[in-house]
């Protein structure tokens, strides 16, 4: 017979019982829809794990370090290669290979420093770091008081919360760890704060000059001269330190760490990364490598590799650890992750089966009263022509029809559940003053899949009560009344 | 179901056939030792009565049953010997049956009902509409194609039931009491185009019946059972008026 007379044929025995094959079939819905609620809870979770952790930037970040850099990430690491002191510099030319790496969204330097800043004519020392725009995005700024940078180099900063509260002469408040951002620190949003530092500025004589090592720790953080633009360099071999000040705009406050690695900083202001860069600040890290940069080539400390995917982590350190660098990510605390979720899942499956497994039962039970019914009718098809595999394909096609219909209407269910949990967590969220999430999802494939499983399981079911018609003897058949 | 489509005609030939049942300890010989012969195109009637083993021997020519021991040839094939498949390519293509039940089924309309045997055959859509309607403008029932069976008469029940016989084109038609649910009327009205199928597609047709004047009227040849045996085989020159000489009964 062909598949679409079995179809048909199947479609209009199904029609005759209606309402016992209507029950079977809502059985197999409720079966399908507790999967599908499950998986999709399981899979939402997933998904918000992972994009809370994408955003915290932890996952995608690579953070590249010198092998000249003794105080690199990677202590306890293998440094194939050559040795640190003959390894690559960290410096512009390497940044940009970085970006030009397969996978890789963006490369920032980590340019961070002591600096002392200035409000209301009281002095602070602090860290302070570069931001790239990218940074926008992270959910360290989900609560931000103020606003982000207004441009990649606009004079402005964003203050970590302590720090706000140091400028407002706030002391650490106990039970309060991470202060909320409140109505005092608002205050503080259009201030403005004076920066303190060291321009490195290259002298005249500096291209022709021999490069001597030069190590002279006399600037940035001791002298506090006011001038800001008369070059009254500080001599030296080839470059001159000139203590400068720029006037900074706060427009934001966060009570987190945006940082790249947390807890690997402690910045507390934060600064548009190339506003920074425009600066060529004396740092630490440019006087121990400047023997080897005294062009306008500036050299980092660290540089910060993002990439566009979190599976690609390992490749491009892979990569960039062939250019010759150090690298650190936190590459196996996702993989741990990934595994908890896929035991999750498969739990959740399990759970979400079970309610199918007795659908199943339904089924079974259904097609082998239905053999009982159409005794007489197997018999008329059997003595009219039909095979015994007719037969069987006729009552296997019937649990798969109610299979698709008990697929459909499972999923359009568990969707309707999900929904409804999704809505019921988002009213509890509410209420706590958090912000809403989905926390549930149903993909496609989970769709389609449910669908098709629905389908299988329902042909299983069918397989002892098809064979069992297509066993039956039609004389036996025709001579029952 | 056309005049040129079928003018196949089967020849049966049985050596010995025996169909026994086991019932608890008794054995119940259905068929027991039958051997016979029957020529193509020719009109038989099985007589007996009830439990005379006629259904059964039926049955077993319609390739329904196996036989315990003995050979039922049909065309040359002897179908205690093949598969179920080719059995029931041989029921589908070769062999038409009516019942005294009719055995429409009831949840089917009359025109899904004859057009179910060529689903099997896997006949395309158009054509086997064309023929379903044809088989049954024959029978006279052309205008009542979308009724259930249960909206007709049992007479027009049994002309629905023939025309799905006659459906595929068979070259065997076999008839078990296809008047026993009818009045005498309806019944002969069944029997004449049992007979005019006969003799217009040239088929073999084999008559179960326990009534004699029955197949005295239609059947060339009769052919007596009692508890699984052939006990009086005879030929007959049928009384039917419309009836056409035939030229000879049975062969024995």
């Amino acid at each position: 017979m062909k598949a679409n007379d079995l179809i048909e044929l199947a479609g209009r025995n199904l029609r005759e019982s209606v309402l016992r094959n209507s029950l079977t079939t809502l059985g197999i819905g409720v079966g399908v829809a507790s999967l599908v609620a499950m998986l999709s809870l399981g899979i939402g979770l997933q998904q918000l794990a992972n994009r809370r952790l994408e955003r915290s930037g932890l996952f995608d970040t690579i953070v590249v370090t010198s092998r000249r850099n003794f105080r690199g990430f990677e202590r306890e690491q293998n440094r194939e290669g050559p040795p640190p002191a003959e390894s690559r510099v960290l410096d512009e030319e390497a940044r940009l290979e970085m970006v030009h790496l397969p996978g890789v969204q963006e490369a920032t330097p980590d340019i961070r420093f002591i600096s002392e800043f200035r409000y209301q004519d009281k002095p602070h020392l602090t860290m302070v770091a570069g931001l790239p725009p990218s940074a926008k995005d992270k959910d360290a700024f989900d609560n931000m008081q103020g606003a982000f940078f207004s441009g990649g180099a606009a004079a402005e900063a964003i203050l970590q919360i302590q720090f706000a509260d140091e400028l407002l002469g706030i002391h650490q408040r106990v039970g309060e760890a991470s202060s909320k951002v409140n109505a005092q620190t608002q205050s503080l949003i259009g201030k403005e704060l004076t920066l303190k530092y060291a321009e490195q500025v290259p002298s005249p004589v500096a291209s022709e000059a021999k490069p001597e090592p030069v190590q002279s720790r006399s600037g940035s953080n001791g002298h506090k001269e006011t001038s800001t633009d008369t070059s009254a360099p500080t001599a030296m071999a080839s470059f001159s330190v000139v203590p400068r000040e720029r006037k900074l705009r706060i427009v934001g406050i966060t009570d987190q760490e945006p940082d790249g690695l947390r807890g690997a900083s402690g910045a507390r202001v934060f600064v548009p990364l190339q506003f920074l860069q425009d600066l060529h600040v004396m740092a630490p890290a440019g006087m121990r490598d400047s023997e080897s940069s005294f062009s306008n080539q500036p050299t980092y400390q660290s540089v910060s590799v993002r990439v566009k995917n979190p599976d690609k982590v390992e490749e491009v350190q892979e990569a960039v650890k062939k250019m010759g660098f150090n690298t650190f990510s936190v590459l196996d605390a996702t993989r741990s992750l990934r595994r908890f979720f896929a035991v999750l899942d498969l739990f959740l499956g399990i759970f979400g089966s079970l309610a199918l497994a007795v659908a199943a039962l339904g089924i079974v039970n259904t097609l082998v009263m239905a053999i009982l019914e159409r005794r007489r009718e197997i018999g008329i098809m059997k003595a009219i022509g039909a095979s015994d595999g007719d037969v069987k394909k006729l009552f296997f096609a019937e649990a798969g029809v109610m299979g698709l219909f008990g697929g459909m209407l499972g999923v359009a269910l568990g969707w309707s559940i999900g929904r409804l949990i999704n809505l019921g967590t988002n009213v509890y969220l509410r209420r706590q003053n958090l912000p809403p999430e989905d926390i549930w999802l149903v993909p496609w494939w989970l769709v389609g899949g449910a669908i098709a499983f629905a389908i299988v399981i329902s042909m299983v079911s069918g397989l002892y009560p098809a064979a069992r018609a297509a066993r039956l003897d039609p004389v036996q058949a025709l001579r029952y009344e | 179901m056309t005049a040129k489509s079928a003018t196949r005609a089967s020849t049966i030939q049985t050596d010995a056939v025996c169909r026994h049942y086991h019932m608890g300890d008794a054995v119940i010989r259905a068929v027991d030792g039958i051997s016979l012969e029957v020529g193509a195109g020719k009109f038989v009637a099985l007589l007996g009565s009830s439990g005379s083993g006629k259904s059964s021997l039926l049955n077993l020519l319609a390739g329904l049953d196996r036989p315990t021991s003995g050979a039922v040839v049909v065309d040359g094939r002897n179908l205690a010997e093949i598969s179920s498949e080719e059995l029931s390519r041989y029921r589908r293509h070769s062999v038409g049956m009516v019942f005294q039940a009719f055995n429409l089924i009831s949840t089917m309309t009359v025109i899904e009902n004859v057009e179910l045997p060529m689903r099997f055959a896997e006949t395309e859509r158009g054509r086997r509409l064309a023929q379903a309607r044809e088989a049954l403008q024959c029978v006279g029932l052309g205008a009542r194609l979308s009724h259930r069976p249960s909206q007709l008469s049992g007479g027009e029940q049994q002309r629905v039931a023939l025309a799905r016989a006659l459906a595929n084109g068979p070259s065997l038609l076999l008839a078990d009491e296809p008047t026993g649910n009818l009045d005498s009327r309806t019944g002969s009205e069944i029997m004449e185009l049992i007979h005019q199928s006969n003799e217009q597609f040239g088929m073999t047709v084999v008559l179960v019946t326990h009534e004699r004047a029955l197949a005295e009227r239609y059947a060339e040849r009769l052919i007596f059972l009692a508890d699984g045996q052939v006990v009086g085989d005879e030929a007959n020159t049928p009384t039917f008026r419309g009836a056409a000489p035939t030229g000879g009964g049975g062969q024995r």
